[in-house]
């Protein structure tokens, strides 16, 4: 029996203590090409077939910036109303593990890209907070282990492990928020709207693929507490393993409860990284850091240092889509909201699908039909939210473009959307693998034929006693009904078949 | 001049005899390649240049260079066809490359360096690789981990180093060429005790893709060759833009070669060369120093007018260099830990951390381990702005001290290093004497411009090489190209030929004296 509670309610730990958050948000950006190296990107590939002598660390290899990269990483900064370093370096990171093939992580220590920005995030109420932004750098990703053997894939107990460098020299953007302070009971809440607003940005920035469960877009926790009515700042603790938006708001949640108890049981809370488990919702203890890490930063100096005009830095300002409260607005406008129906797509978190499914191709009819019954469904059984659903607005706009093309009738199109959300790949291989396209099924042309003759059973009638002709008007109905997309031969095949 | 007919003979032709005479179809690449390959199975048991021959691969490069050149195609380049000892710090796909560590036992690279790559592409003949400091780290080879080369003048004594296997495969004839890499003088102090010509270019000149980093902001490649115009030569093969090496200068490639031709004409008039002050005095070979008197004086005599320069803050260069090229090395050596190639040492079930350390005590040398120490030191936090911050400032007074001496001349000159070739072992246990064999030639590393090494003469003392160097600013190396030449014409026209030819390992001469052979 435990003599002393793990956790604190909730209600008294805000009622005794004020939160400090910090949230280090790491964004892999979708470029083709990793940061220093010309290997390719691509989630997901077969291990260790995306690499070459630079990402492997190889004697000798030597890295060349990605500049798109570097563009990635200036428009992210302006968006977040930073301001752009005239000339900055990378450095190197030193540390030894075996996921990181050089031993140093090439990444910007004192003089990143981009700092002192601010983002206004949007509570559910209403109400905004303005987030300020201490910094935003470019580095490079590491390599992924896997560890075998041990529980729960954790090194802990494993009998060996597995390397994996496609993953490394990804290229990634790191911003850091400064300290959040004075949110109080609201901590939780602002740290996921925080996460959300700033995955929406990336989103509409086109830079990422902002993929939480694919770890395109990780997020770690600071959080530390303080006696409400002081000012100095609790010792914190660094939460890492939140794959997902409710986790944001349930591991921060979490940890305040927990150093509350432990604050309000006498003991202290140690600087460490916590891990946040998913199953029990809970953090645990991970590496302690007893001591800060000496990385021993210095510039890196097989690179040369990135000094971007102010005259590429406007034009890239230039390039910024519109924030998303103008963003909002303006599809109020446009798609003839009222404001509960717009606080109704905000809250399912499906206007930037929405809107970047219609500049995807859609038009906002189609986009909304599907983002709000079909996949809200999906992601509603699946317990996430629209955005973290496993296909993405250009793939929603494509399945459309294909059902608009009399390729996929509805029914086939929400099998595409499974396949894509089973991981089977983009909506055309989908189509391909099932072999779902409508001019290989004839029952969805039947269906519609088969109606048509219903609704209109003299003409039936007259076919049916050899008028041929009079299928014409037959075929008029099912190609009105089809959008005028079917095949208009195959449609009086099938109507003379149904009709003999 | 009788024509060489036997295969020893060959061997003491320069580069561009050799191309010559391939070009013209007087004789084979693969017969040239062959007699420096009789040679190395002659000489090299003794003085150990290299640590891998590449037989087959020289062979097949040469029979393509002759196969071409039969096709009546014009030669790939001025150097078709001659060999070469490269360094064993490029990578070379399919043959090993140690960089003269244990720790890269086994490894066969998956790719070519750029070097390696513009080599072939001119068909040049890779010979193999030349013994080296591990990691390029000392001024001997002996902190190679498979024994040190010995200097062909006097097999007891040391080639220099880090490049000692490429300068002493040229002054034992088993290859009219070399590249090495010099990070504070690994091309320019071995050139100088062997008697041959080694050039560090401008930084940025040659491209370091390829090349196993110890120093990065001071790494720089460069040619080796027994005459000056050899080296221009080579220059201008392994030099030029890289896209693959952010750090390359995106510029032509100085005209070292018409710089040379010019310069054989003796002609000095017009030149300015400044004398740098600071290198003489205590710690100076007396041989050395009327060596370079005499150098000075030769230069004078073309026509050149001579002034005392001083650079105040070249004194301060060493110390800098030796934080900020340990600091530079304990980042670069951290990938070597086992993981994905080379050496791996540790029991069945040792934790991947367990594995690092145990490889990286037992794949490194000590030379290597306290220049890893060293710089983990310099960097730390807290010691950061003392070490490596200050050392970084020196280098910036280094520069200026530079900036300010070529306002007034056009190449500064000094001895290349303090003594003539010291005994194998007379410093293994004593770093900083060590260290200071590369007193002259560290500024030029720390500044980035360019810097050559020519024979002057023979110490009184003992008869042994002694170097001339010659300093360029920056992308300006053909003014060192055109003074050196036109040294070397004088100093051969007043003693009777090249002081190389003097080495009493030359085919035909004296047999090889010392130890080991
Ligand atoms: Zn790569």
């Amino acid at each position: 029996m435990t003599t002393m509670a793990e956790t604190m309610d909730y209600d008294e730990v805000v009622a005794r203590f004020d939160p400090v958050l910090g949230l280090e948000v790491h964004v892999e950006l979708s470029t083709a090409t990793k940061m220093f190296c010309g290997c390719a990107t691509t989630f997901g590939a077969e291990p260790n077939t995306q690499v070459c002598p630079t990402c492997l660390g190889l004697p000798g290899s030597l890295p060349v910036v990605n500049g798109a990269a570097v563009e990635s990483a200036i428009r992210i900064g302006l968006a977040l109303n930073c301001d752009i370093s005239p000339w900055c370096r990378f450095a190197r990171k030193n540390y030894f593990y075996p996921d990181m093939p050089k031993n140093f992580q090439t990444s910007q220590y004192d003089e990143p890209i981009a700092f002192e920005g601010w983002m206004d995030v949007e509570l559910a109420d209403g109400d905004t907070v303005r987030v300020g932004i201490e910094r935003a750098h470019m580095e490079e990703d590491t390599g992924k282990s896997l560890h075998v053997g041990g529980a729960d894939g954790r090194i802990h107990g494993a009998s060996h492990s597995l390397l994996d460098y496609n993953r490394a020299g990804v290229p990634l953007i790191e911003i850091v928020t400064k300290p959040i302070e004075g949110v109080g009971d609201r901590a939780p809440e602002v740290a996921r709207a925080y996460v959300t607003a700033l995955r929406d940005l990336l989103r509409a920035l086109q830079v990422s693929d902002v993929r939480m469960d694919q770890g395109s877009l990780r997020c770690d926790a600071n959080v530390s507490l303080r006696p409400v009515g002081t000012t100095e700042f609790g010792t914190r603790t660094e939460t890492k393993n939140v794959n997902s938006l409710r986790s944001v708001e349930r591991a921060v949640r979490y940890e305040m409860t927990r150093q509350a108890a432990v604050l309000a049981g006498g003991g202290e809370i140690v600087q460490e990284t916590r891990h946040f488990d998913e199953g029990s919702q809970t953090t645990s203890a991970g590496r302690r850091k007893e001591t800060a890490e000496d990385y021993r930063y210095f510039p890196e100096p097989d690179l040369v240092p990135i000094a971007p005009s102010a005259d590429w830095v406007a034009r890239l300002r230039e390039t910024l889509p519109e924030k998303p409260a103008e963003l909002r607005k303006r599809i109020q406008q446009e798609w003839q909201l009222s404001d509960a129906e717009l606080r109704d797509l905000l809250n399912a978190g499906a206007v930037e699908v929405i809107a970047a499914t219609v500049q995807a191709g859609a038009t906002p009819d189609e986009a909304r039909s599907w983002w709000v019954s079909y996949l809200a469904q999906q992601a509603n059984t699946r317990g996430v939210e629209l955005a973290e659903l496993p296909i993405g607005p250009a793939q929603v706009a494509k399945v459309i473009a294909l059902v608009n093309a009399g390729e996929l009738t509805n029914k086939l199109a929400r099998e595409v959307i499974d396949g894509v959300l089973a991981g089977e790949g983009e909506p055309a291989e989908v189509v391909a693998a099932r072999g779902l396209a409508v001019v290989s099924d004839d029952s969805a042309l039947t269906a519609a034929v088969d109606e048509a003759l219903a609704a209109q059973p003299d003409v039936a009638d007259k076919i049916r006693a050899g008028k041929v002709q009079a299928a014409g008007a037959i075929v008029g109905a099912v190609m009105k009904a089809t959008k005028g997309q079917a095949d208009a031969k195959r449609v009086r095949e099938l109507i003379l078949e149904r009709c003999s | 001049m009788t024509e060489p007919t036997d295969s020893a003979a060959l061997t003491r032709l320069t580069a561009a005899e050799l191309a010559a005479r391939i070009h013209a179809g007087e004789i084979s690449a693969e017969r040239v390649t062959q007699a420096h390959l009789n040679r190395i199975s002659e000489v090299d048991g003794a003085v150990h240049a290299f640590l891998h021959v590449d037989t087959e691969g020289a062979l097949d490069a040469a029979r393509a260079v002759d196969a071409e050149l039969a096709a009546g195609k014009q030669p790939r380049s001025a150097l078709a066809g001659v060999p070469l000892a490269l360094k064993d710090v490029f990578t070379t796909n399919g043959v090993p490359t140690t960089c003269g560590s244990r720790i890269l036992d086994g490894w066969i690279p998956p790719y070519d360096a750029t070097v390696t790559r513009k080599l072939r592409e001119a068909g040049v003949v890779i010979l193999g690789k030349a013994n080296m400091d591990e990691f390029a780290m000392g001024s001997s080879t002996e902190n190679s981990a498979f024994g040190p080369t010995r200097n062909p003048w006097d097999h007891d004594r040391i080639p220099g180093g880090s490049g000692g296997g490429s300068a002493a495969s040229l002054a034992a004839f088993e290859a009219p060429l070399a590249v090495g890499t010099d990070t504070g003088g690994s091309i320019r102090q071995p050139a100088a005790v062997t008697g041959t010509v080694g050039v560090k270019p401008t930084y940025g000149g040659v491209s370091r893709y390829g090349l196993v980093a110890f120093s990065s902001s001071l790494d720089q490649g460069g040619p080796c060759a027994r005459t000056v115009l050899d080296a221009a030569l080579l220059h201008e093969v392994i030099g030029g833009h890289d896209p693959l090496d952010s750090t390359s200068i995106d510029a032509a490639v100085p005209p070292v070669v018409a710089a040379a031709r010019q310069g054989a004409d003796g002609d000095l008039r017009g030149v300015r060369v400044g004398v740098v002050t600071e290198f003489a005095g205590e710690g100076y070979q007396p041989g050395v120093l009327s060596s370079f008197h005499a150098a000075v004086e030769t230069l004078r005599g073309l026509g050149a007018e001579v002034v005392e320069v001083s650079c105040p803050n070249f004194e301060h260069a060493l110390p800098a260099y030796y934080l900020i090229n340990p600091s530079e090395a304990s980042s670069n050596l951290a990938r070597f830990d086992a993981m994905r190639y080379g050496l791996r040492v540790g029991e069945n079930g040792a934790s991947a951390e367990e594995v690092m350390s145990a490889t990286r005590e037992a794949g490194f040398g000590a030379e290597v381990k306290r220049r890893i120490m060293l710089g983990t030191f310099a960097l730390s936090s807290g010691y950061y702005d003392a070490y490596y911050g200050q050392a970084q400032k020196v280098r910036t007074l280094v520069s200026r001290d530079f900036a300010a001496a070529f306002e007034r001349v056009d190449v500064l000159v000094s001895p290349t290093t303090p003594t003539t070739a010291f005994p194998i072992g007379e410093r293994v246990d004593d770093p900083m004497a060590m260290y200071r064999a590369d007193l002259c030639t560290v500024p030029v590393n720390l500044a980035g411009n360019a810097a050559i090494s020519v024979p002057s003469g023979l110490s009184d003392e003992d008869g042994l090489p002694v170097g001339l160097q010659v300093m360029a600013p920056a992308m300006a190396d053909e003014r060192m190209y055109r003074v050196g030449a036109a040294f070397e014409a004088a100093r051969d026209a007043a003693q009777g030929g090249s002081l190389v030819l003097g080495c009493p390992s030359v085919p035909g001469t004296v047999e090889p004296q010392g130890s080991g052979a």
